[in-house]
């Protein structure tokens, strides 16, 4: 029985459907990635993992029970870092830890705490404000305050798209030992391939929305730990990547095939502006020009 | 204009003594009965020297009527702080409450302290001699009221979803919700409300003396007016106004410090 498990999700807001049937099926301790262009529904898809959002059609099960509502044992880590502006990094950690363990007692609670940011390696910066930190050490803190409450499923929601590339591959890193500590079920949502084949059991391309569905998932054989410089001489690696990547450059090119559609150009010429002023023509009123259309395919 | 030293003092003295000057023109010429700067100064000494003289009821040292002014606006304030703020969550929070009662608000909103008074006084008539002060607090509350509402209600609907989400996913109770994320997100804006509100407070202030016949800096104003000693509404015109100055200066710097994020 898989561990979490979504068959036939759809989520539509309104309008197009973003989701399409969506099935996904991940083992307990494995590492997913989901991947695909900006604006796919990567984010709503977690969203509805998380409980944020609720499905119009279909399930999501973790552990053979259906979620309706967030809690946290899906620690989710936004985009956007979401922490609390007003709260320092060991108070934004700390009011998940006490909100998840209310039985333990306060030292408890501070060790749990002083655990997370240790991890993440952050205790220098425990007591500064979310502002006086880089984005790269928001996104620590977030990671941290996730794994902090111990949750069954860490979702990761482009955790480091909003970071610079230097700062990227040193979370990445620091992701994948963290994965290795403790091996917890993770989804994480990118749209980098190289990020995904670092750290990812399995890859899942998602095919562009509106509609969108996710395609055939890659499973990522190399070894760990994977050592990203020797990764990239690596044949499995390339291949893997050529695989991904096509993939989803397919869907691209489908996407971009299936745009056809007319064009309604005004029919007028540019104004003369050799002859002189008294001579030339009164510019057109926009009522008297005259549209013709033209098909374009892409 | 370039800068120079002591600029910041220098130039300020000016804007006072060109307003010196023209006001001392118009009382020498077109405005007869407009008392000149040097006798509204004689005339306002004793007030001014010993401020916290009390001479009488009505006849009391400046800083003395500003405190009982003070005093009466606190109250005033407090009222219309708590009454405000939980008002101004409920709409931010809620549609239907919204839609129930935006249009009496903005009904409400505008009508003049004046025509309040009035109407508190009569409220409290049965308190007998307090009817006065009750009703000037009640007009001070209910005129002050209305940019803590608003502020608070505009400041809650633009908490951003993140933060609520963060709620959700911790399965925050309602309770924690509000004094964990929604009072420290919505603090600024509470804060931008309070300081418009006080202004308004010390607005209304001089009109409630003024119809009570309250000891205070506008009950002072009225009574000078009818003893045709015109020097002493100058000089609460002046107090009154360097008071609201020294108010809103101290709101800013406490929304100052409460600005987040």
């Amino acid at each position: 029985m898989p561990f979490l498990e979504l068959s036939g999700v759809c989520k539509a807001f309104g309008g197009p459907e973003v989701l399409k049937d969506v099935n996904l099926s991940i083992e307990r301790g494995e590492f997913v990635a989901i991947v695909g262009y900006s604006g796919s529904g990567k984010t709503t898809l977690i969203s509805l993992i998380a409980g944020l959002q609720k499905p119009d059609a279909g399930t999501v099960k973790l552990n053979d029970l259906e979620i309706t509502a967030p809690g946290p044992d899906r620690g989710v880590v936004f985009q956007n870092y979401s922490l609390l502006p007003w709260l320092t990094v060991t108070e934004n950690i700390a009011l998940a830890v006490e909100q998840v363990f209310p039985n333990h007692t306060p030292e408890k609670r501070a060790e749990l705490v002083a655990k997370a940011i240790a991890t993440v390696n952050l205790t220098p910066a425990s007591e500064k404000l979310p502002r006086q930190l880089s984005g790269g050490m928001r996104q620590r803190v977030s990671v941290a305050r996730a794994l902090a409450m111990d949750p069954q499923i860490l979702l990761l929601d482009e955790p480091l798209s909003a970071l610079d590339a230097l700062t990227r591959s040193t979370l990445q890193d620091e992701f994948e030992r963290i994965w290795e500590a403790d091996k917890k079920t993770v989804v994480l949502i990118t749209n980098d391939v190289d990020e995904a084949l670092l750290l990812a059991d399995r890859i899942i391309p998602l095919t562009p929305g509106p509609g969108a569905t996710l395609g055939e998932s890659v499973a990522v054989t190399l070894a760990r730990p994977r050592d990203r410089k020797a990764l990239n001489h690596d044949p499995e690696f390339k291949r893997l990547r050529a695989l991904v990547t096509n993939q989803l450059l397919g869907y691209g090119a489908k996407r971009k095939a299936t745009v056809t559609k007319k064009l309604t150009l005004p029919d007028i010429l540019p104004e003369d502006l050799d002859v002189p002023r008294t001579t030339r023509k009164r510019p057109l009123r926009p009522h008297e020009i005259k549209r013709e259309e033209v098909a374009v395919s892409a | 204009m370039n800068k120079f030293k002591l600029d910041w003092l220098i130039l300020p003295l000016i804007g006072v003594a060109i307003i010196l000057g023209v006001w001392a023109v118009s009382s020498a010429t077109w405005a007869k009965d407009l008392p000149s700067p040097l006798k509204t100064w004689e005339s306002s000494k004793p007030y001014i020297l010993e401020p916290f003289a009390k001479r009488g009821e009505m006849d009391q040292g400046i800083l003395r009527f500003t405190w009982y002014s003070l005093v009466l606006v606190a109250q005033g304030y407090a009222l219309a702080l708590i009454i405000g703020t939980p008002i101004g969550f409920c709409l931010g929070l809620s549609k239907a409450f919204t839609k129930t009662f935006d249009p009496i608000i903005q009904i409400l909103r505008p009508v003049s302290p004046l025509a309040w008074l009035p109407l508190g006084l009569v409220l409290f008539l049965g308190t007998g001699k307090e009817a006065g002060t009750y009703g000037a607090l009640f007009t001070i509350a209910i005129c002050a009221m209305w940019p803590t509402v608003l502020n608070t209600a505009v400041g809650v609907r633009a908490v951003p979803q993140d933060y609520l989400n963060v709620g959700r996913v911790l399965k925050l109770s309602r309770w924690k919700t509000l004094t964990k994320i929604l009072i420290p997100a919505t603090l600024p804006y509470m804060f931008t409300g309070f300081r418009l509100s006080l202004g308004i407070a010390w607005l209304v202030i001089v009109a409630a003396e003024m119809l009570t016949g309250r000891p205070g800096v506008g009950g002072f104003l009225w009574q000078e007016y009818n003893a045709l000693i015109y020097e002493h509404i100058i000089l609460s015109i002046i107090i009154i106004g360097l008071v609201g100055f020294v108010l809103d200066r101290l709101m800013s710097l406490l929304e100052r410090r409460f600005r987040t994020a």
